[in-house]
């Protein structure tokens, strides 16, 4: 499934990672992160795993890293992923 | 071969160059012959020169050793000039041997690599454009890392043999009596600059600032000075320290401040006449702080404080709770300010702070030291030369030399940001476990097992939250993940020495 819109979430703060979702096919992940030699494939991971329960399984995903831990990553994942489908009036509770 | 700590040295190096490996932070009593340097006799009454080039033309020549100091830190006018007149003037294959390089040199010490100019480079640590670039192979040479007492050492052994230093200074007479007290580019102390003027075969004076003769009083004295040249200006007083040093709000940094100030103490140093050396950085500055109030409470005066100095410490003498500051160098404008009019604020040399081979160093009257750590491992190795990604962007520093205190204390976050502080393994070791006694995080303090005094000592204390240091190894990795490892080459791009001339890590080229 794609997306239905354009959407961003998170800031470019120490310890936050900006992530935005635009439309295209398969999970294209852009990483710009300052600990992408240390944890660049932790993060694709967290992002693609979330992406994935929400049922997105097509999309380009630009994320610029500040070195936020695994929980910050996977929260602007999910603001990101129900900002793009539309749904963050109903949020989907079994992600969380 | 693996050395004591761990380490694997590359065969190569050690048979190349003559290398043992680190053995001990034990230095023992061993006889050393000392080294002379050459004199050019004169006994005219002015060295004053107007030329540089000249200077250079004269006295450099392909494959020398040259020396700066890194008093002016970021403020270094010296530096650059020096450097551009050797590179445009073709001289080749030159050992660096600086005190430090800031980061105002880094540039310039690239473009002179890329020129031949420079093959070789030993000094206290690197930053910025330049570690990456020694990190991913510029230098052909290993760069070899000496503390500040391990470069006195080599340089007094003959291991550093300077041909000619520069050496600017913010005042000097016509015959080369200067000090770093006085002047617009004043810096206070100019404790490591000594040993180049006491060394060198050649010791060239820069300055803007000419002083009727003789200058007093006189750090560097004209018997070891053979040119002074007269330049527009040596340093930016506003980059040479920061004006005064602010006292940190960060509340990580006021805990673990708290925390240090109760291990000491707490510990069984903590009496009358104690001496101690903190660094510069904002959680060292706090414990200065604390520790004013727990002198006060228990009417305890300090004997000296040693080391890098900063305002806070130079209060604590104005206010009488320590009786001396010894002072190898000064971190801000305040400290470097008040060496002259303070008569208890003594001027030391790298020899006299820090040098292993000695007749007594202070370092080793030292009881308490707090330092600083990028890693520490569950071994208590420190790292304070290679960032989380391998990449060279720190300096040894006198972290070895204070670190033979009686009790060495670091004091560092479990984590900054995604990076773990508390390692299974130091990308690097700087520091041998050894040498360290505690560990103060904010989440908790680990002793040194082998100091099972100290530890008895605080089990005694409420509320000192005791942990074992592979607890705060887990604890870290709990928080930010288990990292991929870093990706190097086979190159050594670097070498770590002990303080005894012992190799105690050899650095990697990053694999890109």
């Amino acid at each position: 499934m794609g997306i239905k819109e354009t959407a961003l979430a998170g800031t470019l703060e120490s310890s936050d990672i900006q992530i935005t979702l635009s439309e295209g096919s398969g999970i294209d992940i852009d990483l710009d992160s300052s600990v992408e030699a240390l944890y660049g494939d932790q993060i694709k991971k967290v992002i693609t795993d979330t992406l994935n329960k929400y049922g997105i399984t097509d999309a380009k995903v630009k994320a610029v890293d500040k070195g936020a831990l695994d929980c910050v990553v996977k929260a602007r994942t999910m603001a990101v992923a129900q900002r793009a489908l539309g749904t963050t009036e109903e949020p989907n509770w079994e992600v969380l | 071969m693996k050395n004591n700590v761990g380490r694997e040295i590359p065969d190569e190096i050690l048979n190349e160059k003559g290398y043992k490996t680190f053995k001990s932070v034990d230095i023992g009593n061993p006889d050393k012959q000392r080294v002379a340097p050459k004199v050019s006799v004169t006994t005219g009454d002015n060295k004053v020169v107007d030329s540089l080039e000249d200077v250079v033309k004269n006295n450099v020549k392909d494959g020398m050793t040259i020396s700066f100091h890194h008093h002016f830190r970021e403020g270094d006018f010296v530096f650059n000039k020096v450097m551009d007149i050797i590179i445009n003037s073709g001289i080749k294959d030159l050992t660096l041997a600086p005190s430090s390089l800031t980061n105002v040199m880094n540039d310039k010490v690239v473009e002179a690599i890329k020129a031949g100019t420079i093959t070789n480079i030993t000094s206290s640590g690197m930053r910025g454009s330049l570690g990456e670039a020694v990190s991913h192979g510029l230098l052909k040479n290993p760069v070899i890392f000496r503390s500040h007492g391990n470069r006195a050492r080599s340089i007094e052994e003959g291991e550093i043999k300077i041909d000619v230093a520069f050496l600017g200074v913010p005042n000097a007479d016509r015959l080369g009596n200067a000090n770093g007290m006085d002047g617009d580019a004043a810096f206070g102390s100019l404790g490591y600059a000594l040993m180049d003027a006491n060394y060198a075969n050649k010791v060239v004076l820069l300055t803007d600032n000419l002083v009727d003769y003789p200058n007093t009083p006189a750090s560097i004295k004209q018997t070891q000075v053979d040119y002074v040249v007269k330049v527009d200006k040596v340093g930016d007083p506003d980059r040479i320290g920061t004006g005064a040093t602010r006292f940190t709000k960060n509340p990580k940094d006021l805990q673990i401040a708290k925390m240090v100030n109760d291990v000491i103490i707490h510990s069984p140093y903590f009496k009358q006449g104690f001496s101690f050396q903190t660094g510069s950085g904002g959680a060292a500055l706090a414990v200065a702080r604390f520790l004013r109030q727990s002198m006060i409470d228990n009417d305890i005066k300090a004997s000296f404080a040693l080391g890098g100095i900063t305002k806070p410490i130079v209060d604590l003498l104005e206010e009488g709770l320590v009786n001396k500051v010894m002072d190898v160098q000064d971190f801000d404008k305040g400290a470097a300010g008040s060496m002259k009019s303070n008569k208890n604020q003594q001027e030391i040399d790298a020899s006299w702070y820090a040098d292993p081979d000695n007749k007594g160093a202070m370092v080793d009257q030292l009881d308490v030291a707090i330092l600083s750590a990028l890693e520490i491992d569950t071994d208590f190795n420190v790292n304070v030369m290679t960032g989380s990604n391998g990449v060279i962007r720190g300096a040894v520093g006198g972290h070895q030399d204070a670190a033979t205190s009686k009790m060495t204390i670091i004091s560092a976050p479990l984590t900054r940001g995604r990076i773990a502080t508390v390692v299974p393994k130091v990308s690097t070791v700087v520091t041998p476990g050894d040498s360290i006694d505690v560990l103060v995080t904010e989440v908790g303090i680990a002793v040194n097992p082998k100091r099972k005094d100290l530890v008895e000592a605080f089990k005694k204390v409420p509320g000192l939250p005791l942990v074992s240091i592979d607890e705060l190894q887990k604890r870290a990795e709990k928080i930010v993940g288990k990292p991929e490892e870093i990706q190097y080459t086979d190159r050594t791009v670097a070498l770590v020495e002990y303080r005894d001339g012992t190799l105690v890590d050899a650095i990697k080229e990053i694999k890109d």
